[in-house]
């Protein structure tokens, strides 16, 4: 008999409610935890972007964000984000299948596009120190170094996470705690990618009509 | 049939088991990056372009924002209003409040300063001091 057939039989109510049926299993409570923690670093993410909106038009007579960014390259950078996202997203479904070839082949096309988006980040950041933009220049530098550079921290620490796991991957196979940690680290990449959302429409775009 | 009822992870999709109309994973993903895809050149080309006013550019954005961080949402993270998914909405309903909160408190008091502190450039010291 179908199983899908044979769940739809009973009534609701026969279930037990999440309630009555014991402690979650420890996959569901890793990940909640995780989405908490991922939920307080978008809040800590928003108390950057509000010191940046605040601070945006304190200039000191310095560059002002239109002066300084290159649409071109924040382009190139949020496409390699968001293919990366999709990337991830498809690695985690070899995962769920333990398909050896398939994670690491996802993990490798992830990890080149966010080696490509940090060393684009990198190189724009040092040519706007090269020309007297640094964050000590004025207040709008300092909020845009610190918002933008946290961001790009964040990624190079998903970055050491991802070669991590490729390696636990390799050393203990589809244990369940290795899949545990790439359902988390999974929940981190995408959550990246929202920010950055956030950062090139606040920042890039809406800077160089400012 | 001791199937226990229990929250789903957040980022796991809900087994095909249980819902077998449900579209392949991989489709869904395929879905969020094209849509993705669409709104964030939507945006590029917003804020590039001199056929739309530019007062209308801002809100536009931000609008075209929201509307992606939501598509990564449902098609990456696999947030879901479905019942099994309720902690998982209940604690990022929760982050969005905060989130607004100190965003929007934040330029609101800043504005508010900004505008009381605006003085006539030409008056004395001691009129700015009472203020």
């Amino acid at each position: 008999m179908n199983v899908a057939v044979a769940i739809d039989q009973i009534p609701q109510d026969a279930l037990p409610s999440a309630s009555e049926a014991g402690p979650a299993p420890k996959r569901i409570v890793v990940a909640y935890g995780f989405w908490i923690f991922l939920l307080s670093d978008i809040i800590m993410f928003a108390a950057l972007f509000a010191s940046y909106a605040v601070l945006v038009r304190s200039t000191a007579g310095g560059p002002t964000g239109a002066q300084l960014f290159n649409q071109a390259t924040v382009a190139i950078e949020t496409a390699c984000l968001l293919v990366s996202s999709y990337t991830c997203g498809l690695m985690s479904l070899a995962v769920n299948s333990r398909r050896r070839l398939g994670t690491c082949l996802g993990a490798l096309i992830t990890f080149a596009l966010g080696v490509t988006f940090l060393s684009l980040e990198i190189r724009e950041f040092s040519n706007m120190i090269a020309i007297g933009a640094t964050p000590q220049r004025s207040a709008f530098l300092s909020a845009f170094f610190t918002l933008v550079g946290c961001h790009g921290l964040h990624v190079a620490l998903g970055l050491i996470w991802l070669i991590v796991m490729i390696v636990q991957v390799a050393v203990f196979g589809f244990a369940a705690r290795v899949q545990r940690r790439l359902l988390c680290f999974s929940l981190f990449w995408h959550a990246l990618d929202i920010v950055w959302v956030g950062v090139f429409t606040v920042v890039y775009l809406m800077g160089v009509s400012l | 049939m001791t199937e226990a009822r229990h929250e789903r992870a957040p980022g796991d999709r809900p087994s095909r088991e249980m819902d077998a109309s449900a579209p392949s994973e991989f489709l869904v993903y395929t879905i969020g990056l094209f849509v993705a895809v669409l709104l964030t050149a939507t945006s590029f080309w917003a804020a590039n372009t001199t056929l739309l006013w530019p007062g209308g550019v801002f809100l536009g954005l931000a609008v075209l924002a929201i509307a992606q961080m939501g598509i990564h949402l449902v098609f990456f993270l696999h947030i879901t209003s479905g019942p099994e998914s309720t902690n998982n909405v209940l604690a990022l309903a929760f982050g969005v409040l905060i989130v607004f909160v100190v965003v929007a408190g934040t330029m609101w008091i800043v504005a508010d300063m900004n505008a009381n502190m605006m003085m006539p450039s030409g008056a004395p010291m001691s009129m700015r001091m009472q203020h």
